[in-house]
């Protein structure tokens, strides 16, 4: 449905980020001429800026983070409304942007209304030129420019100040919310001096607070969002209203790349209360009705013929085969070969292993998962009279949907104005993939009614359609000398990694996503090679909560404890001795070991008689360090995960509660996945339609979690992710010592126990 | 049919079998109790029915003449929902937020019932999930609720 070409987005690439923020970090910005006075008035007004959509891949005229009108407005009571360019899905950025604005503005943060600011070259702040929620980038990849902008801003309020006032500039401060005048006792209310104040030319020159005069970065403040959330007032996509809508649901062909064919009974349908019409989707049956839940019967009652996919047609995404299993995927890649590349390699790892006194070899694997974020995917177009077409919905890349939108609604971007609401949960689910967005949908619903359209996927189609994480595959070797140390290690990385499959990149070198959490591990093993090959396969995948990390970090962390197993190491020692002189991670290990109690493996019988183990996994995502503990036991035949310790080092935190809140959260998504989480495909469809098939993380599943950060003065990590990957390889690790043999294969789930000891 | 939701009586004319779910929606426009999977797995639709917790996604309507029903809307005006989401608030549980209408009123309804739950009644009758795994939060929450 998206023209091949438009929909590539541009804007995620975590990697670049990550290798920018190391190389260049954003600390001396100038404006690009002055236009803060063009804009002039202080309440936004603010309509697209012109050519947004094609401004981010020319030199951008706007240096992005410096128009101050384009991102506040402050009210004549004081009260501030900032235009994030992060969307808010529960990881608390609105909340951030306004303690890292407020703090340089001179404004307290629980003042402000955050609202995610729409598409334009204004918003590009991830390193000044790109715009996305993701990669656990937002505020480490804007946090001074977004300083700069709230310093900016008390700059002009300062101005118009002492215009007003008479005085020298000089002898102006502020203190939050008002400009102070000490000299004569006189001082301003920021909502008096802000028309004034935002015409004014933006400044050239701004200096920043020192840390040590920070007032509210660093402290945990009350999240902005959270009332609304407690009492049923946000407002999330799926609950747009618009006057005259219509509502809209589809039925997905069983496959992808399948067509309908034939409705055998589409009069009956039509005829069915409140039903309006009935649309030819590409892929897809629309249902339009008065109703939402009149529309999803309606569509669940057609009786459709699915022609095959034709062969050699040209579309964005592969076809789904009716013979495609995810078992036999499984298979093909732990045997398979493809073309190999190199992503890592040290020493001479062929020659150690064969020099080495044990060797061991084991093929580790992790299945396809769903995103199953609770709020299903919806999207509400309205084309007006004036030929513009405002369309809101979930996203995570305001910037590049608008582009995908005008190629769908065939309209300059310029005539699209683009609402993006809160997310009810994201985890990598609302970028733009190829089939698995409602918005082109909805888009051509309207067009074809006349009348608005919100358009919501049925739980059933958003686990048909949901773009999944890779299956993870590696196939794993490992040298041991006399004394059992690790002297080489191998790694081939089976399949694709998700970054190249969504932007459409050509597969002739290593996808970092593919390998990442497994090449480039801190661990002093003098031998190392690791490889991508790669093996293409038809289900969707992309981006999915910590990416590669999020199954590489079970991957490689639960066999380097088979390696300290077959040598008789103790796996927490022997980390420990591999990072020996890397002070921040021995650090970080020796905390979460403190943290548990000082570090014990097991088996040993816990005070209520359990018989209990415990592992570790140290990961480093997102340019943060992880440390991570489980403990664990096998109660009434099941696992239970009772504590887990994480220590995390993400350099500094803006909001040290939110740290703490998305580590937990990360902490339950990764024990998620451990336990439970697997598409299974069979004859080309998947086996799970909806949570009962596709169980989550339960709450009386939820381990006590436990969280240090350790702010060792790093450059910023990221925080809402790195929390996931340790979990997994931590309660694994645990598990193999409870039941005496290695588990290699994710979910546990499917571990049998039969015999074990409990 | 009439229904009577947070005090107000509404007369509603849809099919019997349309979950209350979309009538609350749909024909009253009230939008915090929310859709996340249509077959009682996950709870976000929970509202109060007769002051205990109802799945409204496959509760059909017509079983409703007759009922008090409560939702989030109505829920800071009820003295055991007001302490509820004072404790929300206080234990900052919400993360994306999308399940917590129907988190809440699971809480209030076990509030109701059982007015000093120990940790065992909490996990044992609170059965909504939670995507952004919020639970160490929500256990506090309650717990601080039932001592308010």
């Amino acid at each position: 449905m998206i023209p091949a070409g438009t929909a590539a987005p541009a804007g995620f690439d975590p990697h670049v980020v990550d290798a920018e923020l190391a190389a260049d970090p954003p600390v001396n910005l100038s404006r690009r001429g002055v236009l803060g006075a063009s804009l002039g008035a202080l309440v936004l007004g603010f309509t697209l800026p012109g050519g947004s959509a094609r401004s981010q891949a020319l030199a951008p005229a706007i240096e992005a983070g410096t128009r101050v009108p384009a991102f506040l407005e402050i009210r004549p009571d004081g009260s501030v409304v900032l235009q994030s360019p992060f969307i808010e899905g529960g990881q608390g950025i609105y909340t951030a942007m306004a303690q890292i604005v407020g703090e340089e503005l001179d404004a307290d943060p629980a003042r402000f209304t955050v609202v995610s600011a729409p598409p334009g070259p204004d918003y590009l702040v991830v390193n000044g030129r790109l715009r996305f929620t993701g990669g656990s980038t937002s505020v480490r990849s804007s946090y001074t420019r977004m300083r700069r902008l709230g310093a900016l801003a008390r700059r002009m309020l300062i101005e118009a100040a002492a215009s007003r006032l008479g005085a020298p500039i000089a002898e102006l401060t502020t203190e939050p919310g008002r400009v102070i005048h000490a000299a004569s006792g006189r001082s301003l209310n920021y909502g008096d001096l802000a028309a004034d104040a935002l015409a004014l030319p933006v400044p050239d020159q701004v200096t920043l607070k020192a840390d040590a005069a920070f007032r509210w970065i660093g402290k945990g403040i009350a999240r902005l969002d959270v009332p609304d959330k407690s009492t049923g007032r946000a407002v999330y996509a799926i609950d747009i209203q618009v006057e005259g809508m219509l509502l809209a649901a589809v039925r997905h062909a069983p496959r992808l790349g399948c067509e309908p064919g034939i409705i055998r009974n589409e009069a009956a349908v039509l005829a069915m209360r409140g039903v309006y019409s009935l649309h030819r989707l590409p892929g897809a049956i629309g249902v339009v009705a008065d109703r939402w839940w009149r529309a999803r019967r309606a569509a669940e009652a057609l009786q459709v013929s699915w022609n095959e996919a034709e062969p050699g047609k040209a579309r964005g995404f592969p076809a789904m085969p009716a013979d495609f299993s995810t078992v036999a995927l499984r298979q093909r890649l732990a045997d398979g070969t493809g073309p190999v590349f190199e992503a890592a390699t040290t020493g001479n790892s062929a020659a150690a292993l064969a020099a080495a006194a044990t060797r061991l070899e084991a093929v580790y694997d992790a299945p396809l998962i769903a995103h199953a974020q609770l709020e299903p995917p919806s999207a509400t177009a309205r084309f007006n009279a004036d030929g513009t077409l405002d369309l809101w919905a979930p996203n995570q890349a305001p910037d590049a949907f608008l582009r995908a939108a005008a190629a769908v609604a065939q309209l300059d971007p310029a005539k699209i104005r683009l609402h993006s609401p809160l997310l009810g949960g994201f985890f990598g689910r609302h970028f733009l993939y190829e089939a698995s967005n409602p918005f082109p949908q909805a888009i051509l619903l309207a067009k074809a009614v006349g009348r608005p359209v919100k358009l919501i996927w049925s739980r059933e189609e958003e686990f048909l359609r949901d773009t999944l994480r890779p299956m993870g595959v590696v196939r794993f070797r490992a040298g041991l000398d006399a004394r059992g140390k690790p002297v080489a290690l191998e790694a081939e990385v089976k399949g694709e990694g998700p970054r190249f499959r969504v932007n459409k990149m050509p597969l002739d070198k290593v996808d970092p996503t593919a390998v990442e959490g497994i090449a480039g591990k801190p661990y002093a093993i003098p031998n190392g090679r690791v490889t991508q090959v790669v093996l293409q396969y038809p289900a969707l995948i992309g981006f999915w909560r910590s990416v590669g990390e999020s199954m590489n970090g079970f991957l490689y962390e639960t066999f380097f404890d088979e390696m300290a197993d077959a040598g008789n190491q103790d796996p927490y020692a022997l980390r420990m001795e591999l990072l020996s002189g890397n002070a921040r991670l021995t650090h970080l290990l020796r905390a979460v070991g403190e943290m548990s109690g000082g570090w014990k493996r097991g088996p040993y019988t816990a005070g209520d008689g359990s018989r209990r183990a415990r592992g570790v996994a140290m990961v480093s995502p997102f340019g943060t360090e992880v440390a991570t503990i489980a403990e664990v036991s096998i109660t009434g035949g099941e696992i239970v995960v009772h504590d887990i310790w994480v220590a995390i080092d993400p350099g500094r935190v803006v909001n040290p509660a939110i740290v703490e809140a998305q580590v937990r959260s990360a902490v339950g998504n990764g024990l998620s996945t451990a336990l439970y989480e697997e598409m299974v495909f069979e004859a080309g469809l998947p086996r799970a339609r909806n949570y009962d098939g596709y169980p989550i993380l339960p709450m009386h599943r939820m381990p006590r979690v436990h969280v240090r950060i350790i702010e060792s003065g790093a450059p910023m990590g990221g925080v809402g992710e790195p929390g996931v990957p340790g979990v997994p390889p931590a309660v694994t690790n645990a598990l193999s010592v409870l039941l005496g043999r290695r588990i290699r294969s994710l979910p546990l789930s499917k571990v049998s126990f039969t015999g074990a000891p409990s | 049919m009439q229904l009577s939701i947070n005090g107000t009586t509404h007369d509603i004319d849809v099919e019997p079998e349309t979950p209350l779910l979309w009538v609350i929606r749909e024909e009253l426009g009230m939008t915090g109790t929310k859709y996340g999977c249509g077959l009682a797995q996950c709870g976000a639709c929970t509202v109060l029915v007769d002051g205990e917790a109802v799945r409204s996604c496959v509760t059909p309507v017509d079983s409703m003449a007759g009922a008090d029903i409560v939702t989030i809307e109505a829920a800071a005006a009820d003295p055991v929902g007001s302490k509820v989401i004072d404790a929300w608030i206080a234990h900052q549980v919400p993360q994306c937020g999308y399940c917590q209408s129907g988190q809440v009123m699971a809480a209030v309804a076990l509030l109701k019932a059982n007015p000093s739950p120990s940790e065992e009644d909490i996990l044992g009758s609170m059965a909504n999930l939670c995507r952004c795994a919020t639970y160490n939060g929500i256990v506090a929450a309650v717990q601080q609720a039932a001592k308010a």
